[in-house]
């Protein structure tokens, strides 16, 4: 049955234009010379210029990347030795602690907060980096977990016990065999929770110290009281920082899917 | 002998790779869930911190008019936002699974890119469509409907439209890993034995989609009560959800265990909801969720 209208096209065009205007604003405004945003007085580039002299600016920045490409790295060893481990492995608590595990992506992020907030006032943690990189790994995990998880499904096993057949011990198997086979889940897991930790707000406004800024709480607590458009040129870079991410994403996405539709046709 | 003595080896090294996920799992999600659902039990001492007695207070603070009316509103938008969510996003992520494997990429990498970009960018898009004499008004003005500026900013609409366009995609990529699955030979089947085009779109579309859209609709119901920043940012203090008076009580108030047993109720509210989403698709995890 072919597509007789061309209304699917149309709507998906319309949407996706659609999602895309409030972004291509803030990008149109960040170049506005005026100070306020409803005001087109000439393009200029003193936006950026101020940005670029704020000192607490880098320093959020810093503490941005730091806390995102920590927490996806621990959520990286941690989640993708989970997800093989568990296949293996007999544990009778295995489904709790599974379930468990992924819990802080199906909860409202408030909850997880609240807890978090709570918890480590208890154990008597000073709230900052240490605090915030706990939080972020707890829902970084499942990210990881699951891409490698379904990525271990459908992986063929007799590679694996081809190695070890042939004499490989389980940890050579392991290197040489199963983690270049799980490689881009586990990239595309960890890039995933990279960019969920980046734009993270609701965990971070409380698990921070402080003195611990990051870009997201900054632009947060400058939208409640008074924006400039130094923001929009901060969220314009941003932007065009995920847009580089998601074409890393892309492109290291394409490599197992070139390699499937080559075991089909065998 | 030898080979048991490799098996024991190999099993010590299987527990080993998990031990990471097991005690972080444990020690920083248990750990913390239970000492929650302990703290709201407990009561709040005079001006700071908590004292260790049991009580029941925290829960019946929750029935107080002005508490309840909370958990009502935040209901209440949570069901707006989400009917509106699967009536934009179903057919999105139905048409999308049905285009042709080049363009399925390209919409695809279309929809991750605003999806990807973090939320505060997008909200303040919205910020500078719906203040006064912002985009929204100039265009009004420019097509002679209004004269008036709206003053949408701050407003119950302004965060009813800052909630679908935060979580839309969720259910359209919830949807779409549904539809992606089914078999639309199957649709055809239907409709050349003579089903009508709605009779098939309900017993064959929609019963092969359902997990999906059911996922999307948990995906987004339960977030969506709890994402305080989009009620604090487009809606200035007139809309306050259950998040925000968790935040408040956290920050402001300081009364931690009547933040506790909020959240609980609110947890008890999420497990409900994935629960009856497994009892009614009987699929385990949540379709489309990573």
């Amino acid at each position: 049955m072919k597509n007789r209208t061309r209304l699917p096209q149309v709507y998906l065009g319309f949407l996706l234009a659609l999602m895309y205007v409030p972004i291509l604003l803030v990008i149109v405004y960040s170049f506005n010379e005026s100070k306020i945003s409803s005001v087109w007085s000439g393009f200029s580039l003193k936006w950026y210029r101020e940005l670029f002299r704020d000192s607490a600016m880098f320093e959020a920045l810093g503490n941005t990347l730091v806390l995102g490409a920590a927490s996806s790295l621990c959520a990286g060893v941690v989640g993708t030795l989970g997800a093989y481990g568990m296949t293996k492995v007999k544990f009778r608590t295995k489904g709790a602690v599974e379930y468990i595990s992924t819990l802080p992506i199906m909860i409202p992020e408030i909850i997880l907060g609240m807890v978090f907030l709570a918890f480590f006032s208890l154990l008597g943690l000073p709230f900052g980096m240490t605090t915030l990189i706990i939080a972020h790994t707890a829902f970084c995990i499942p990210y990881v977990y699951m891409l490698v998880k379904a990525r271990l499904v459908g992986m063929d096993k007799s590679l694996e016990e081809a190695a070890a057949d042939l004499g490989a011990s389980p940890v050579r198997v392991f290197f040489d065999i199963t983690l270049p086979l799980l490689l881009p889940a586990i990239v595309s897991g960890m890039l995933l929770a990279f960019a969920m930790s980046v734009d993270d707000v609701i965990i971070s406004v409380f698990v921070t110290g402080v003195n611990t800024n990051t870009l997201p709480l900054k632009i947060y607590t400058q939208m409640k009281t008074g924006v400039t458009p130094k923001i929009n040129a901060l969220c314009t870079l941003m932007f065009a920082a995920t847009l580089l991410l998601c074409g890393l994403a892309a492109f290291l996405g394409r490599t197992p899917k070139k390699r499937d539709s080559k075991k089909e046709l065998s | 002998m030898k080979h048991m003595g490799k098996k024991k080896k190999w099993f010590k090294g299987q527990v080993l790779t998990v031990l990471p996920l097991y005690l972080f799992t444990l020690l920083f999600v248990l750990g913390p869930m239970i000492y929650m659902v302990v703290l709201s039990f407990l009561t709040r001492a005079e001006t700071w911190g908590i004292l260790p007695e049991l009580t029941l207070k925290n829960y019946q603070d929750i029935g107080e008019p002005i508490y309840l009316k909370t958990f009502w509103e935040s209901i209440k938008l949570a069901v707006v936002s989400t009917l509106l969510i699967v009536a934009i996003g179903y057919p999105f992520g139905y048409f999308m699974a049905k285009l042709t494997g080049k363009w399925k990429k390209r919409v695809t990498m279309l929809l991750m890119i605003p999806f990807w970009t973090s939320s505060l960018i997008r909200l303040y898009g919205w910020i500078i469509i719906f203040r006064a004499g912002g985009v929204l008004d100039k265009l009004l003005n420019a097509l002679h409907v209004t004269e008036e500026p709206l003053k949408l900013l701050y407003t119950y609409p302004a965060v009813v439209v800052g909630m679908v366009y935060a979580l839309l995609p969720f259910m359209i990529f919830a949807v779409y890993s549904s539809a992606e699955k089914l078999d639309f030979s199957l649709v055809e089947a239907a409709r050349d034995l003579g089903a009508s085009p709605w009779k098939a779109f309900l017993t064959v579309t929609l019963k092969l989609t359902l997990p999906g859209l059911l996922s999307g609709v948990v995906l987004t119901f339960v977030p969506s009560m709890g994402l305080f920043f989009i009620a604090d940012i487009l809606g200035g203090n007139k809309v306050i959800l259950v998040g925000n008076l968790i935040q408040d009580q956290l920050m402001k108030a300081h009364n931690w265990p009547f933040a506790a047993s909020l959240s609980v109720i609110l947890l008890a509210l999420t497990s409900v909801m994935i629960y009856l989403y497994r009892k009614i698709s009987g699929v385990k995890e949540l379709e489309g969720l990573v």
